[in-house]
């Protein structure tokens, strides 16, 4: 995380290959273990479903450009909308569900892809307080179930505490590595929690620091 | 750290539990839609007063004319017509001018789609055809006329040159306003789920660009008709075409035919342009373009 201008949808670019670095290289090490591909998936603050097609079409689209036959397509995507507690609404359209839901949608198909590294930009950011806090519980419960890696973007100090295993702040203009704080909590976690309370009091203080430096 | 001490109450719903609650709180229920017979009298009872209106004022205009045996009453035109739709004849010229249309409707869309598609992906035709392009839009159909003589004679294929060079202008700038106007987010996305080159093209671009596509296949048809309509006026291949049947009542002076055969033609530009509003209409409210409730 870090304030605006440092680069946080730069760095995602680069780290999924829609842009190139001018010097240098990024190295994406994958868990070991996973028969995951390398390839990455990624999640928007607005849900960037097709509207042309049903929610479950959304889902298999990853797949279908894989080459997955449409029998083994149309059972993965059943698990995934099952996943996300979205059973039963596969022939909507994205248009006709609420923001929360469009999200759970764009999560299924990020999975559908099956890559070893998730990207997040903002992706609760739009939502409201309520949704985006059980979004957090249905992603860290994914998470807990399939160990992938993820990086996540964010302009909400509770919501980086609440999810993150080790917290990046960076500076803005030129973007480089503040700090960084390993948030050893047990999960499940809760956001209202004392001990995320104080971790986000010590990374608001040390952001407030970053930020002040540019009035001066 | 302190491991988290702060644990959910036995009885408190589960995550997926209070996800549930708000889904059905966010009402996403599809709306309530009128009956069928309600909506589609709706739509017909306003046409119905239009024509009645029309009636009304050529009858008027046919008492308050001079030569009333050269300016057609509605009774007559209407007795004609109903006499001419039982002769095999008029189902020939009928089928002709179809048959014409079809084909030449296919063409257009042919290459209008392929100039369209390539203009707007690359950049070196862009700058060289794409001003042409708009600018044989505003050049009236009948001037290909010429044109078509020349190339192939005389022959049903001079009104075909006709109705390409008039209509697949407005078709390829359907395709490359849809094109351009595809949002950049959802190329990105298209990209980082794996779609690439012609993959992108199927199941992004092509998609994301319909609607706007399928406004300049219609608007494409209404050229084509126009094109052909002339075509059929001045190069008189057939006299057994619409077109043709319309020129030989003219020149007979039968002119409850002439006014007859123009409703013919009317009524078929009419009914196309019903079909591609319906299919606009849904392609719209399934692309969440409209509020489902108004359509």
């Amino acid at each position: 995380m870090g304030a605006s201008g440092c680069g946080k949808t730069t760095l995602l670019d680069l780290i999924s290959g829609l842009d190139r670095p001018t010097v240098g290289s990024v190295a994406v090490p994958i868990a070991e273990g996973t028969t995951r591909g390398t390839s990455t998936a990624m999640l928007f603050q607005d849900s960037a479903l097709f509207p042309w097609l049903t929610v479950a079409a959304n889902v298999e689209l990853p797949l279908r450009l894989r080459g997955v036959g449409r029998v083994e397509r149309r059972s993965v995507a059943a698990d995934l909308h099952e996943r996300v507690h979205l059973g039963g609404s596969g022939d909507r359209r994205p248009h006709e569900l609420s923001g929360g839901m469009r999200q759970r949608v764009a999560l299924a198909r990020a999975l559908a892809q099956d890559a070893g590294l998730l990207l997040m930009d903002e992706p609760f950011g739009a939502l409201d307080a309520i949704t985006r806090d059980l979004l957090h519980d249905e992603l860290e419960a994914l998470w807990l179930e399939r160990r992938f890696t993820a990086v996540f973007v964010t302009h909400n100090i509770r919501e980086a505490a609440r999810l993150g295993n080790s917290i990046v702040l960076l500076t803005s203009r030129p973007g480089r590595v503040a700090a960084r704080f390993t948030v050893g909590l047990a999960r499940p976690r809760r956001s209202d929690s004392p001990e995320i309370g104080s971790l986000a009091a010590t990374v608001t203080d040390q952001l407030r620091a970053e930020v002040g430096r540019h009035g001066r | 750290m302190a491991a988290d001490t702060t644990t959910l109450r036995p009885d408190a719903p589960t995550h997926h539990e209070a996800l549930a609650g708000l889904d059905a709180l966010d009402g996403v229920g599809r709306p309530l839609r009128d009956r069928l017979s309600r909506r589609a009298w709706r739509a017909t009872w306003p046409k119905l007063v239009a024509l009645g209106l029309i009636l009304l004022v050529w009858q008027s205009a046919v008492w308050a004319h001079r030569k009333p045996y050269i300016f057609q009453s509605p009774t007559a035109v209407f007795r004609q017509l109903w006499e001419m739709v039982g002769t095999s004849l008029f189902w020939q010229a009928c089928w002709a001018t179809a048959g014409q249309a079809v084909v030449g409707y296919a063409l257009v869309l042919l290459v209008g789609g392929i100039v369209g598609t390539a203009v707007a992906r690359v950049a070196v035709l862009r700058a060289g055809i794409a001003s042409l392009i708009t600018g044989m839009q505003t050049m009236p159909s009948v001037l290909w006329y010429p044109l078509g003589i020349m190339v192939f004679g005389v022959d049903a294929k001079a009104i075909i040159l006709m109705m390409v060079l008039g209509a697949a202008p407005v078709v390829a700038n359907g395709f490359i306003s849809g094109i351009d106007q595809v949002p950049p987010g959802l190329l990105r996305v298209g990209g980082i789920l794996g779609a690439r080159g012609l993959a992108l093209q199927r199941h992004v671009i092509r998609p994301a660009a319909f609607p706007s596509i399928l406004g300049g296949m219609k608007q494409g048809w209404a050229f084509a008709w126009h094109a052909l309509m002339a075509g059929e006026f001045l190069v008189l291949v057939n006299p057994l075409s619409l077109g043709g049947r319309t020129v030989n009542a003219v020149t007979q002076g039968e002119w409850a035919v002439v006014v007859a055969m123009m409703i013919v033609i009317i009524f078929i530009g009419i009914m196309v342009d019903v079909v591609f509003s319906s299919v606009d209409r849904s392609v719209r409210r399934r692309y969440g373009l409209i509020d489902a409730a108004a359509a």
